[in-house]
């Protein structure tokens, strides 16, 4: 098993463990092994990217680690509750408390403003209208947009929009931010922007971020690289530190 | 349980604000249902306005006698003495001291129709003075009554739409005989306004009936007095009758043709609501997969798929609706009122009706409406609600 060796997070609690981890899929009648025997640790308050090529295996373990889908083989661990033995309702509504997702394409709703959009993980809570009004604009300060608040998707920069899907990402305080790609569809001045803040959620927020990118400079802005190949971890996991 | 109310309301009204951006595929769905519950309500109201033109002037305290055994006025036939027994038996009302009762005979004439180069059956009928009094809505709208011992007409209203030379001041030949059309009438919207009626003396001698007529219609002194009229006829082995209150026999007499129609509309209306529901599945499947990125983010965000589903769900019932109403207001519009004349199998002339798209159509067709989007929406929102959230936000 591979620890991150992560001497600068503010703990040392362990907040993700896989153990075997593997993932089959059926394509047709052959089945296809996607990751394999995959053991890792991820300590609480880590920025980690993952690279690796197409077909490496980083999404579909960034969609296991979202409880977006299930092991074939193994144990996950996250916060201390097994993902790989709960039921596809109980993944829902352990998505909607612990996770907060990140796309490459925003994935915002068109026909909501962008508080509203921000607002969508808080339905899922007990919080009252008030209460929710604050949280949304607390998220939207802290991403810089509070004057986009009432602007629809299609008013928005790329840029804004992915700051958009940040705060909603944020909001309700998961434990995890899970970034697919989160650059894919910026320019490099707005994706440097865009991984500032998320050096800056993961430095002053304490947030644990996992993100999957190609692209090397965005990994950069993390504090470890975990290198996957078909399937398994490069190098037996053995992490690159960015010096963050 | 208010946290899962709120994710439906949520996720309902995002899809229904998106709703424009699917008017094409949306479209097929609401002109697809529109149609069907058209001709579905098209054909309802054509037999209810049947239905309501035989029955609706029939009177409870009527009772009409024919001949036992006799299927319809055209196969009785009885002699003048047994109409003037009837006339005396118990239980019939009277009007200054004469008996409600009102022998009348009933013949079959050709007629051009108005608006087609054709001719059809009229009913005309020989009526003594008390025939006016016996029915309770009668009255002449234009022109006057006939006068007895003449050879003179009166037309039903519908009547008069539908047949040609029936206006007041005409002259019409029907065999060797000359009738002036002096008058118009309505009677409640029933039955007799496909008529064409005059004195029952005149017309004896014209078609050489003798003293003859075929029914009897007597009012009776309340509606129970109908077992003391059976009772009485049944004691006299002089009368040979059948007796039947007058709303029963004109709903007898209105069903061959009712349950025609719907033998007929109801299988279209089906077939159609098939189709129908066929374009409301291909609308909702399309509706789903254009949604896919959005589903797919809201399951990840942690929404559940029941929300989902029934978010699609209602987006077929909304097109469902939207189309049912449509279809409503089309026909209500064209249809309501439209007068047409059909063979009535009972008789075998003419009747004239009136389309009645009534309240209860309208509803039973938004009833229906409902259903098709209830059934077109069904599996498409079970395809909502297992999309694999997964492979969703790889494929958008």
């Amino acid at each position: 098993m591979t620890a991150l060796e992560t001497q600068t997070l503010a703990t040392d609690e362990l907040l993700v463990q896989l153990k075997g981890i593997g993932k089959l899929y059926k394509k047709g009648k052959e089945q296809v092994k996607v990751l394999s025997n995959l053991d890792l640790d991820i300590r609480r308050g880590d920025f980690l990217a993952l690279m690796g090529p197409s077909g490496s295996g980083k999404t579909t373990l960034l969609n296991l680690l979202g409880g977006l889908d299930k092991p074939s083989a193994g144990e996950l661990k996250i916060g201390g509750q097994r993902l790989d033995q709960m039921s596809s309702s109980q993944l829902t509504k352990w998505r909607a408390r612990h996770v907060g997702f990140i796309f490459q394409f925003y994935n915002l709703m068109p026909v909501l403003t962008a508080e509203k959009n921000v607002e969508l993980p808080l339905l899922l809570t007990n919080l009252s209208s008030k209460q929710r009004k604050h949280h949304v604009a607390a998220a939207l300060e802290l991403v810089g947009l509070s004057n986009r608040a009432k602007h629809y998707p299609s008013e928005l920069s790329g840029g804004q929009e992915q700051r958009v899907a940040i705060a909603r990402a944020l909001v309700s305080d998961p434990d995890l931010l899970l970034c697919d790609e989160p650059t894919g569809d910026l320019d490099r001045a707005t994706a440097d922007d865009i991984l500032s803040l998320l050096q800056t959620l993961n430095q002053q927020q304490h947030k644990t971020i996992i993100m999957v990118t190609h692209d090397p400079r965005a990994a950069d802005h993390a504090r470890h690289i975990l290198h996957m190949d078909k399937g398994a971890l490069v190098n037996d996991g053995r992490v690159t530190d960015t010096g963050h | 349980m208010f946290n899962s109310i709120a994710q439906i309301v949520v996720v309902t009204l995002m899809n229904l604000r998106n709703l424009p951006q699917r008017v094409g595929t949306s479209s097929v769905a609401v002109f697809g249902v529109a149609c069907v519950v058209g001709v579905f309500i098209g054909v309802l109201s054509m037999a209810s306005g049947f239905q309501r033109t035989m029955v609706s002037a029939g009177a409870e305290d009527v009772l009409i006698m024919m001949r036992a055994g006799a299927t319809s006025e055209m196969s009785s036939g009885m002699g003048y003495d047994q109409t003037q027994l009837i006339a005396n038996l118990p239980g019939v009302a009277k009007l200054d001291g004469k008996p409600l009762s009102s022998p009348e005979l009933f013949v079959i004439v050709d007629i051009p129709m108005r608006t087609k180069d054709a001719n059809a059956n009229a009913p005309l009928r020989g009526v003594e003075p008390m025939a006016f009094a016996v029915r309770n809505s009668f009255k002449i709208i234009e022109g006057r009554n006939f006068e007895p011992g003449k050879n003179e007409l009166i037309v039903g209203r519908g009547a008069q739409k539908q047949f040609a030379n029936l206006s007041v001041g005409s002259v019409v030949k029907f065999g060797q005989t000359e009738w002036t059309v002096v008058g118009a009438f309505e009677s409640g919207g029933g039955l007799a306004e496909s008529e064409l009626w005059c004195d029952a003396k005149i017309l004896q001698n014209a078609y050489r009936r003798g003293n003859s007529y075929q029914i009897v219609r007597v009012k009776i002194e309340d509606k129970k007095a109908l077992d003391t009229v059976k009772a009485a006829i049944a004691a006299d082995p002089k009368f040979n009758l059948d007796v039947k209150r007058e709303t029963d026999y004109l709903s007898e007499q209105s069903e061959p043709l009712s349950k025609f129609i719907k033998m007929v509309g109801y299988p279209l209306a089906f077939l159609m609501a098939l189709g129908a529901i066929f374009g409301a599945v291909n609308t909702m499947y399309t509706s789903v997969s254009n949604r896919t990125r959005e589903i797919a983010t809201l399951r990840a965000i942690g929404f559940g798929s029941a929300p989902v589903a029934i978010s699609t769900l209602v987006e077929s019932l909304v097109l469902a609706v939207i189309g049912g109403v449509i279809g409503s207001v089309i026909v209500y519009l064209v249809f309501n009122g439209y007068t047409v004349s059909t063979l009535n199998f009972a008789s075998f002339s003419q009747v004239v009706f009136d389309f009645a798209v009534t309240p209860d159509l309208l509803v039973q067709g938004v009833i229906f409406a409902t259903a098709i989007g209830f059934i077109g929406g069904f599996f498409p929102a079970i395809r909502a609600a297992r999309l694999p959230v997964a492979t969703a936000l790889r494929e958008v």
